[in-house]
């Protein structure tokens, strides 16, 4: 079931507003959805600029914080206003240490609001997580 | 007295457009789409001669060279035309033949990652070769191209990629995308033979690219009045200002038409593709766009990865994380950018808009998409990316009055940062 989200770029919530929600969740540290993982997500720094491909880690945690090896994690995104996806398709390149994924190929195109959508499955369950993640306009040169 | 009229008018006109009430948000947006804000072009590891100025020279040669076509009267510059931003101003490219989409202007074209409005291939020097084989535009083989060099360019050539293999056997016409008797002939050929051909023909893209590399807008109207709003200038010079029409437009550009959301920073454009719904130049025959573009970029003999690029793999970031077989893609084309826009109908990637009226209609009625082109995520459905717009008549004249300050010229980056005697 969760195979198909995670073949294409995904968007989560497409309501077809005009402009990102005013008070946006950004924190980068939740549960999944159903409340069966904790996943933390490890942006690169400095803060990823627009039109640059570039790398992420996701932390995969049982809820209470113990990390999980061997999962299965896979990172997409989208823009909730505009309708697309990502105009990369990301790959997690493996674990770096137990429970920390590394996901290569993650790229913007556009300044705004994006959503990011973490698909896993381990422990012989699966289960998503939504992050919000704004990409800021190039600093004035 | 008259003429104190006269100059008290002219302090009026001076300060009437100079306050136009930007919000901070509104500033910072038009502060990014200034062409001061182009960073430098991405550098292409698949072409180690970029930025070589034997390498530009030879480019520029071949660029405007008639000869490099099977009638001897097609050049890079038959469609891409300097005085026009290096394009023809027609519905479709026309060279031999016709083509199915319209000839892309070229300045600032080395900031794509990927090229022609579907994306087929992944490098400039990549898509200056696709035209050279193109039986609708020069019509040549490869061979043809090597004995070219060899007989006009042996020099300049040989001073940037080395020595030309032996030509002596290869006959002038053959090559893998010919005609039959000219892929007979291709496939004739040593192995060896085809590979140091294909080198030389690759070698002459990485040319052309490296010219191509070196056009650039120039700064617009739109620029002079954005410069001097992030200066915080009290009262905006004659050449600094814009209509009260214009400056409307910019607004809708920025705000509620969303125009920015894909014709985003100073080149106006996220070098990617949406789909937006444009009627196909043929009822009935959707180009499917980079649905199919980029299954063609991952095969390209001459992309990234492939035997004539100077890239690592690992430095194929692009190729790798390509997204392909998307239904989303279907009829999606490339964004283009917008400087210059005013002067270069027709628009749209086979010229069906004839006018930049047109084009804001079809962007205001936001036509839904076909069943086959649309995917639906988590209940949703995804498809055209477009949402109505409600413009009135006069929104719409402001939108293409604003377009118009984006006026631009084509020139050579070595003319725009040459250092005065």
């Amino acid at each position: 079931m969760w195979r198909k989200y995670v073949l294409f770029p995904v968007v989560g919530l497409l309501a077809a507003c005009a402009s990102a929600p005013t008070a946006l969740d950004l924190s980068l540290d939740k549960l999944t959805k159903e409340g069966k993982f904790r996943v933390a997500l490890v942006a690169p720094v400095p803060e990823p600029a627009v039109h640059q491909i570039h790398d992420w880690s996701i932390r995969l945690m049982t809820p209470d914080g113990t990390p999980i090896a061997k999962g299965l994690v896979y990172l997409n995104g989208g823009m909730p206003g505009h309708g697309h996806g990502l105009p990369t398709r990301p790959i997690t390149v493996g674990e770096t240490a137990p429970g920390l994924y590394r996901v290569e190929g993650m790229k913007f195109n556009m300044p705004g609001h994006w959503e990011l959508i973490v698909a896993i499955q381990a422990n012989g369950t699966e289960d998503f997580a939504y992050f919000n993640w704004m990409v800021a306009l190039p600093k004035a040169r | 007295m008259r003429a104190g009229w006269i100059a008290l008018g002219m302090v009026f006109a001076g300060t009437v457009h100079a306050q136009a009430p930007w919000s901070p948000a509104d500033l910072d947006t038009i502060a990014s789409m200034r062409l001061s804000q182009v960073p430098a072009a991405p550098a292409d590891a698949s072409n180690r001669h970029e930025r070589d100025p034997r390498a530009i020279a030879l480019g520029k040669e071949l660029f405007f060279d008639e000869r490099f076509s099977k009638p001897g009267n097609v050049s890079c510059a038959t469609c891409h035309q300097p005085a026009f931003q290096f394009q023809d101003g027609k519905p479709r490219g026309r060279a031999i033949g016709e083509t199915p989409r319209r000839t892309q202007p070229l300045a600032h074209v080395a900031h794509n990652a990927w090229f022609f409005w579907d994306g087929r291939k992944d490098s400039l020097w990549a898509q200056a070769l696709a035209p050279l084989e193109d039986a609708r535009e020069h019509g040549g083989t490869r061979a043809l191209y090597a004995h070219l060099v060899a007989e006009h360019y042996r020099a300049e050539y040989e001073a940037v990629f080395g020595p030309l293999p032996d030509l002596s056997n290869v006959p002038r016409d053959a090559g893998p995308k010919g005609t039959t008797a000219e892929r007979v002939a291709w496939r004739a050929l040593d192995k060896t033979v085809q590979l140091a051909v294909s080198r030389v023909f690759a070698n002459l893209g990485k040319a052309i690219a490296a010219y191509e590399r070196t056009l650039v807008h120039t700064p617009s109207r739109f620029d002079r009045y954005a410069e001097a709003l992030v200066r915080g200038k009290p009262r905006l010079d004659e050449s600094e200002r814009l209509t009260r029409e214009e400056e409307t437009g910019l607004a809708l550009f920025i705000g509620r038409g969303r125009c920015n959301t894909c014709h985003t920073g100073p080149l106006m454009t996220d070098h990617y593709f949406h789909s937006t719904r444009v009627p196909p130049r043929e009822p009935g025959r959707p180009d499917l766009g980079r649905y199919l573009g980029a299954d063609e970029a991952l095969a390209d003999e001459f992309n990234c990865l492939g035997a004539f690029s100077d890239a690592q793999p690992a430095q194929c970031r692009e190729l790798r994380f390509i997204v392909h077989g998307d239904p989303l893609l279907k009829r999606a084309f490339k964004t283009p950018g917008l400087r210059g826009v005013a002067t270069r109908a027709p628009y749209m990637h086979a010229g069906q808009l004839a006018s930049l009226a047109r084009v804001i209609a079809h962007y205001a009625e936001a036509p839904e998409s076909l069943p086959a082109e649309r995917r639906i995520v988590q209940g949703h459905v995804m498809g055209s990316e477009l949402l109505p717009l409600k413009l009135s008549d006069k929104e719409a004249a402001a939108l293409v009055a604003f377009l118009a300050t984006l006026d631009s010229t084509t020139i050579e980056r070595a003319t725009a940062v040459a250092k005065p005697e």
